[in-house]
């Protein structure tokens, strides 16, 4: 990996966590929030915030969830108490990397994304530009999400970050 | 409109003219007007105020230096070699550049990299290259001073470890100007513990920045935007709970104290609340508990200080809100979160965990941030009219109960003398 260049094994794994972020993107972009929680294990981190605060080792998180239970919480608090204006979103991932695929299942990887908002008469804001930090293991159903920092760049939010990232 | 004002500008004569109705209508342009936004920048952000422009924590060593803002204005926060913390405007005395460019940083000197006009940590000019010119040709005049062109500096005020300017000269201190109650939440949160900084969140929001106070000073909209809070028990009509107004009425404290036992709806409080389930329940309860940590029979206490402060006592999620306006339509906030030195990991994390309360991805914020949006557009976009600002009747000040906009009617006697409206 040092050069740059996937051996085939890796390049494997790439396509299949590029799958794996367009299945994750899509649930997101179709507003299912409640499904979002089935792409992480039990005890997965799950975690939004600023480049300054993760460059200066800052541990806070716009949206903070430690395991199954809070990221189900968050998906019940988002779709059935919060008011939030009618919005459409859509993401965009790439630039996948696979940094380490260690023996013990545990696979690092990184990916930019991006995500734009769209509300009723308004036109079309990028609302985040960022880069995913990942941790993936493999269930039973394959690919499933131990740890998801995402971190952005674009430091002003626009408004509200209503949906997870 | 109030007795004994003189004759204003022609605009505010005309144009905007106070509602008859006085304290309980507020016309839409003093969130619209730019003359307004103008003048508020002079009288208030300008004037005679204390704004927040830091934490101590932020400045942890000689030579810290810290971007900030008061109003819309950048200024440089500093700590100097002797451990004093210096504000001073982020304006080169040459050509009026914004020299300091980082967010947070060290350094012995601030340096403007246009053409390298050197300040010392207090704004003092301190070197400007070639000002002798070269070969006895060019240069500053003979009469050029170095101590007439420094960094603009401002008054600083500090307590508890919070950093507050002013741009006014022959401030009152910053313990008379919130006055006594205020000051008493105020210490329960910065109660001499050490500041950690957990993290920022910055974003805009398409509203005026007085909207920002108004929101803390109406209790009436916890208990119905907020169905989060509702719904699991942290706030609802009938808990214990005051709105606190300090002596000028530009200051508040919104409070409540979290029922031990879960929420203790009524029934006929329920039927008010179109946002109240009792089939909702939290997969993570814990995450609300609230660990006792201060002198205060509050769980939640929610401070404004005029005009650009916020404190955040959320049960055990802590924050300062910094507003920035831009303009009368947009406003920056600025949210530094902590704890205190001495925390254990485990307290740390709670805090984290309740941290998805607020900020711009927050349940409660989300909220606020919306529901300011929705009256700025509807302010913007409609026929002119006025807010309807009748709850609680004529009644101003401190109450304890929050079926009430007192404390707004509070903020605008105050404002309107100010602003000689």
């Amino acid at each position: 990996m040092s050069d740059g260049r996937a051996s085939p094994g890796l390049r494997e794994l790439r396509l299949e966590i590029e799958e794996f972020n367009s299945a994750y993107a899509a649930v997101l972009d179709a507003g299912k929030i409640e499904e979002w929680p089935h792409f992480f294990t039990e005890d997965a981190i799950y975690r939004i915030t600023g480049r300054e605060n993760a460059d200066a080792g800052l541990p806070v998180g716009l949206v903070y969830c430690e395991g199954m239970s809070m990221l189900r919480d968050r998906a019940l608090a988002i779709a059935k108490t919060t008011m939030f204006a009618p919005r459409y979103l859509l993401h965009l991932m790439s630039n996948v990397r696979v940094l380490s695929s260690s023996t013990s299942g545990v696979i690092n990887a990184t990916a930019n994304y991006a995500l734009f908002e769209t509300l009723v008469d308004e036109k079309t804001i990028l609302q985040q530009v960022g880069r995913y930090h990942d941790r993936f293991v493999r269930g039973a159903a394959g690919l499933l999400l131990k740890e998801r920092i995402c971190v952005y760049d674009s430091l002003i939010i626009d408004t509200a970050l209503v949906f997870p990232v | 409109m109030r007795d004994g004002v003189p004759e204003k500008p022609n605009e505010m004569a005309t144009d905007l003219r106070w509602p008859a109705e006085g304290l309980s209508r507020i016309p839409d342009w003093v969130y619209t007007s730019e003359a307004i936004y103008r003048r508020e920048i002079e009288r208030i952000f300008h004037g005679f105020t204390w704004n927040f422009v830091a934490l101590e924590a932020e400045l942890p060593e000689p030579g810290s230096f810290k971007r900030s803002f008061l109003g819309p204005t950048p200024v440089v926060v500093t700590r100097d070699r002797e451990g004093v913390i210096h504000v001073v405007e982020n304006r080169c005395a040459h050509r009026g550049a914004e020299l300091c460019r980082a967010a947070l940083g060290k350094a012995t000197e601030l340096i403007c990299p246009y053409h390298q006009w050197t300040y010392d940590l207090a704004g003092n000019l301190a070197a400007v290259p070639f000002r002798r010119g070269v070969q006895n040709q060019g240069g500053m005049p003979n009469d050029f001073r170095l101590e007439e062109h420094g960094l603009r500096k401002l008054k600083v005020a500090t307590r508890g470890g919070v950093v507050f300017a002013s741009f006014a000269s022959g401030m009152e201190s910053f313990e008379d100007y919130v006055g006594s109650e205020i000051l008493r939440d105020f210490d329960a949160t910065f109660d001499g513990r050490t500041l950690t900084v957990l993290g920022y969140y910055r974003n805009t929001i398409p509203a005026n920045w007085k909207m920002y106070h108004e929101n803390l000073k109406d209790p009436y909209h916890a208990t119905l935007l907020h169905a989060f809070l509702v719904n699991f028990g942290l706030l609802v009509a009938g808990n214990k709970s005051a709105m606190v107004v300090d002596a000028s009425g530009r200051h508040g404290t919104m409070a409540s104290a979290k029922p031990p036992d879960g929420p203790n709806v009524d029934s006929a409080a329920k039927k008010e609340m179109r946002a109240f389930s009792a089939n909702l329940r939290l997969n993570e309860p814990r995450f609300l508990d609230y660990v006792r940590e201060f002198d205060s029979p509050w769980s939640v206490t929610m401070q404004t200080i005029w005009p650009n402060f916020i404190v955040q006592r959320e049960l055990n999620t802590l924050g300062v809100r910094q507003i920035v306006p831009r303009g009368p339509h947009e406003f920056l906030m600025i949210w530094t979160m902590f704890g205190y030195e001495g925390d254990s990991e485990e307290m740390t994390r709670h805090r984290l965990r309740q941290g998805n309360l607020m900020g711009p991805a927050g349940f409660l914020g989300i909220e606020d941030n919306e529901a300011m949006r929705f009256v700025q557009q509807g302010m913007d976009r409609s026929r002119p009219a006025q807010s309807l600002v009748a709850l609680g009747g004529r009644e101003e000040g401190t109450t304890e109960h929050i079926i009430t906009e007192a404390a707004i009617r509070s903020l605008y006697r105050h404002y309107r003398e100010l602003m000689d409206l």
